[in-house]
């Protein structure tokens, strides 16, 4: 599964961890939820980055205390069907300002690459070459955006008061 | 009328541009089917028994005259020649070919008109009152806010892949036009103390197997907050809704589950947070869209010009006038409502020629304006009254002026079993063989006041619960089996009908409701008492006893 970071393909420092699998020494990691819950003071305190693959159905607010301390966090879509990774994205960046990589993982499609710039995520684990090598052509496809969110893209609404307030400027 | 401007063209030509690549995409083995299902119910594309189906918005019900005679245009172009006008203010064409889809859309989007978010688990197509901004006595035009909406809701990057469809109706009029008591959310524009424009919010109304009448969550959010609440409901809902089983997704079975208590306390905890962010709209963004919304300029006319005196003593000019036309806001003119119910034919279907001898009507006599509404009929908005007898004629010669608008041959019905994959029995022919035996216009004006709706099938596309008479289309044992509901309403009294008893077979379906309107007619207290009315006083038993006394 191709990764796309910073808008390209790019190769990924992290290992999966299972619930179970052995600590390793050194070296980047994703741990699920529970493990890392359970280990965190154990997890943080080892070299390499920590990362944690965060299931759309526990309550985000949980990680709040741990945000300063880890690298990724790896928001699932089970199914493209299932959007409630979106509604965590937005709500780590924009109400508890999380600043570090913020991954889309599981069923992950072209079609969904703007939605999920739009929320906040900045890096995909991208099921389809195909569709990762079409990343940056996908995620410019729209220049026109109705909603505010934490992206910072202008909406449309204000481009509109910008224009009136121009167009007022000569008048 | 609302008028696009570069920024919203520009946004739908980039959906076309996205939907044409899908399109190529899917039809070269790229795309699964199943991958792609969702892409094309997003734009409104279902896969029918016999063809594809696409499903066109008609947001608030506002359509243009250059618009109809674009919806006429792929009717002609790529479709068998008709369309036909849904409950929720789109119109379907039931025989498009996919590889023609994104060029009907594109012709679709050079007039101003998309297809997002027709269909899929998304904010569906925001509706209103038909009426809007000519209706007497309403508080404000509600399509201000209905557009508003649209364009927050178009597209959302965090709610475009919901556990189920989700759906807004907002009405500005005490009498509610736009069913909101039936919506996911239900909006009614009121004013508060100080005159503020605001809204009182009502959320899980909805139809489908598990029927409900929606509650009030709020009584009054302010009009700058209306973004925010509705975001934080669909946030709620976004993270809470059940994904585990489609019958139990849509927002109305979680707020039953919660409670309306515990789910408004959620909804005001996550509103908190986002109520004073960049979704807080200020009045000068109102403002621009107000602008953008054209009002004819009305002529000072009389109240009763020497037209309409001379007309009145034409019966069956009468007999139109009484039941199409409707009181206007401004003096000398009126709403007129085309029937799209002729006896014997399908309910809602309009064929491309009258879509565009419409079009031409409406230039002359309604500046340039048409609407949609649930009832499936549309409506001319802006008539002078002197202009009545001539439209009047007009509208005969293309078969649009049956005068039964709001009679019992005024039936809602989805397609059914006859167009429908999800249907199990037909709807079409039991509406068609309905206005057959209510022919007679002295008799249906008889019967006064009563709506139909006949579904196909429990989804309850043609809103069968609230239907005054409704009539649901199930299958048993192999065969159609139709149950009979009396006594819903889909107005602000909003209610679900009560079963009168056993399911009956397709045959004995018109002689039962025949039965029903006898026994109406038998109790009513005096000519004035609506079906309704009368159900409301007596009960199911008297008409279950009729139904079944002989059966």
């Amino acid at each position: 599964m191709p990764l796309v970071n910073g808008g390209k393909i790019a190769d990924d420092s992290f290992v999966k961890l299972a619930v179970d699998t052995p600590l390793p020494e050194g070296g980047d990691i994703l741990v699920p939820a529970e493990r890392f819950l359970g280990e965190a003071d154990a997890l943080v305190k080892r070299a390499g980055k920590l990362g944690v693959i965060w299931p759309n159905s526990r309550d985000i607010a949980e990680l709040v205390p741990y945000l300063g301390k880890i690298a990724v966090v790896a928001l699932v879509f089970p199914t493209f069907r299932d959007g409630r990774a979106y509604s965590q994205a937005r709500l780590l960046r924009e109400r508890y300002n999380y600043r570090g990589e913020l991954r889309a993982t599981g069923q992950v499609l072209r079609d969904q690459f703007v939605f999920m710039l739009r929320a906040g995520f900045d890096s995909f684990d991208v099921k389809k070459q195909a569709d990762a090598e079409a990343f940056m052509h996908t995620a410019k496809r729209y220049s026109v955006f109705y909603q505010p969110t934490g992206d910072g893209r202008i909406t449309a609404l204000h481009r509109r008061m910008q224009l009136r307030h121009s167009e007022g400027v000569g008048t | 009328m609302y008028a696009y401007d570069e920024i919203d063209r520009t946004l739908v030509n980039e959906r076309v541009s996205e939907f044409r690549d899908q399109v190529k995409r899917r039809l070269s083995g790229e795309l699964t089917e199943d991958e792609f299902k969702i892409l094309r119910l997003q734009n409104g594309v279902y896969l029918q028994l016999h063809a594809y189906m696409f499903r066109v918005a008609i947001p608030y019900g506002t359509l243009a005259t250059n618009q109809l005679r674009a919806l006429a245009h792929v009717a002609r172009k790529y479709d068998r020649g008709y369309g036909h006008f849904t409950t929720r203010q789109n119109i379907q064409f039931n025989w498009i070919k996919l590889a023609e889809l994104p060029d009907a859309l594109e012709d679709l989007a050079k007039v101003g008109i998309h297809a997002m978010q027709t269909s899929g688990n998304n904010m569906r197509n925001v509706t209103s009152d038909q009426w809007a901004g000519v209706a007497p006595g309403e508080i404000e035009d509600p399509r201000i806010w209905s557009e508003l909406i649209r364009q927050h809701t178009t597209l959302h990057p965090e709610f475009s892949f919901l556990p189920r469809k989700f759906k807004i109706a907002i009405t500005a009029s005490d009498h509610d036009r736009a069913a909101i008591k039936i919506h996911d959310i239900g909006l009614r524009l009121i004013k508060n103390e100080k005159g503020e424009t605001g809204f009182e919010v009502l959320v899980g109304g909805g139809l489908g197997r598990t029927p409900f009448i929606a509650k009030t969550i709020k009584h009054f959010v302010h009009g700058r907050d209306i973004l925010s609440y509705i975001e934080a409901i669909l946030r709620v809902y976004n993270q809470y809704g059940r994904r585990d089983n489609i019958y139990k997704a849509r927002i109305k079975i979680l707020v039953h589950e919660l409670g309306i208590e515990k789910f408004s306390r959620e909804v005001e905890e996550e509103w908190q947070h986002i109520r004073n962010s960049s979704l807080q709209i200020d009045d000068e963004v109102i403002e621009d869209i107000r602008s953008r919304f054209t009002y004819p300029a009305y002529e000072k006319l009389p109240h009763m010009p020497d037209e309409l005196r001379q007309a009145a003593a034409d019966p069956d000019f009468e007999a139109w006038r009484k039941n199409s036309v409707a009181p206007h806001k401004v003096q000398g003119y009126s709403i007129v409502t085309i029937s799209l119910k002729p006896i014997g034919a399908p309910p809602g279907d309009a064929t491309a020629e009258q879509m565009d001898a419409l079009a031409d009507l409406a230039d002359k006599y309604s500046f340039g304006e048409i609407r949609v509404g649930h009832e499936q009929n549309l409506a001319l908005p802006h008539v002078a009254k002197r202009d009545l007898p001539a439209l009047w004629k007009a509208l005969d010669k293309l078969g649009l002026a049956t005068p039964n608008v709001n009679l019992i041959t005024d039936i809602i019905a989805c397609p059914g079993l006859d167009y429908c994959s999800l249907a199990n029995a037909r709807s079409i022919p039991i509406a068609q063989e309905l206005t057959r035996r209510f022919a007679n216009h002295e008799l249906a004006n008889l019967i006064g006041r009563l709506h139909i709706n006949i579904s196909g099938c429990i989804n309850a596309c043609g809103h069968h619960h609230v239907g005054h008479i409704g009539i649901l289309g199930v299958e048993k044992n192999g065969e159609e089996v139709y149950q009979i509901t009396i006594g819903g309403r889909a107005d602000e009294n909003a209610a679900l009908g009560t079963l009168i008893g056993p399911g009956v077979k397709f045959d004995e379906v018109a002689d039962v409701i025949e039965d029903v309107v006898e026994a109406y007619l038998a109790l009513r207290e005096r000519p004035e008492e609506l079906f309704m009315d009368t159900v409301k006083r007596l009960g199911v038993e008297p008409f279950k006893e009729r139904v079944y006394a002989t059966r």
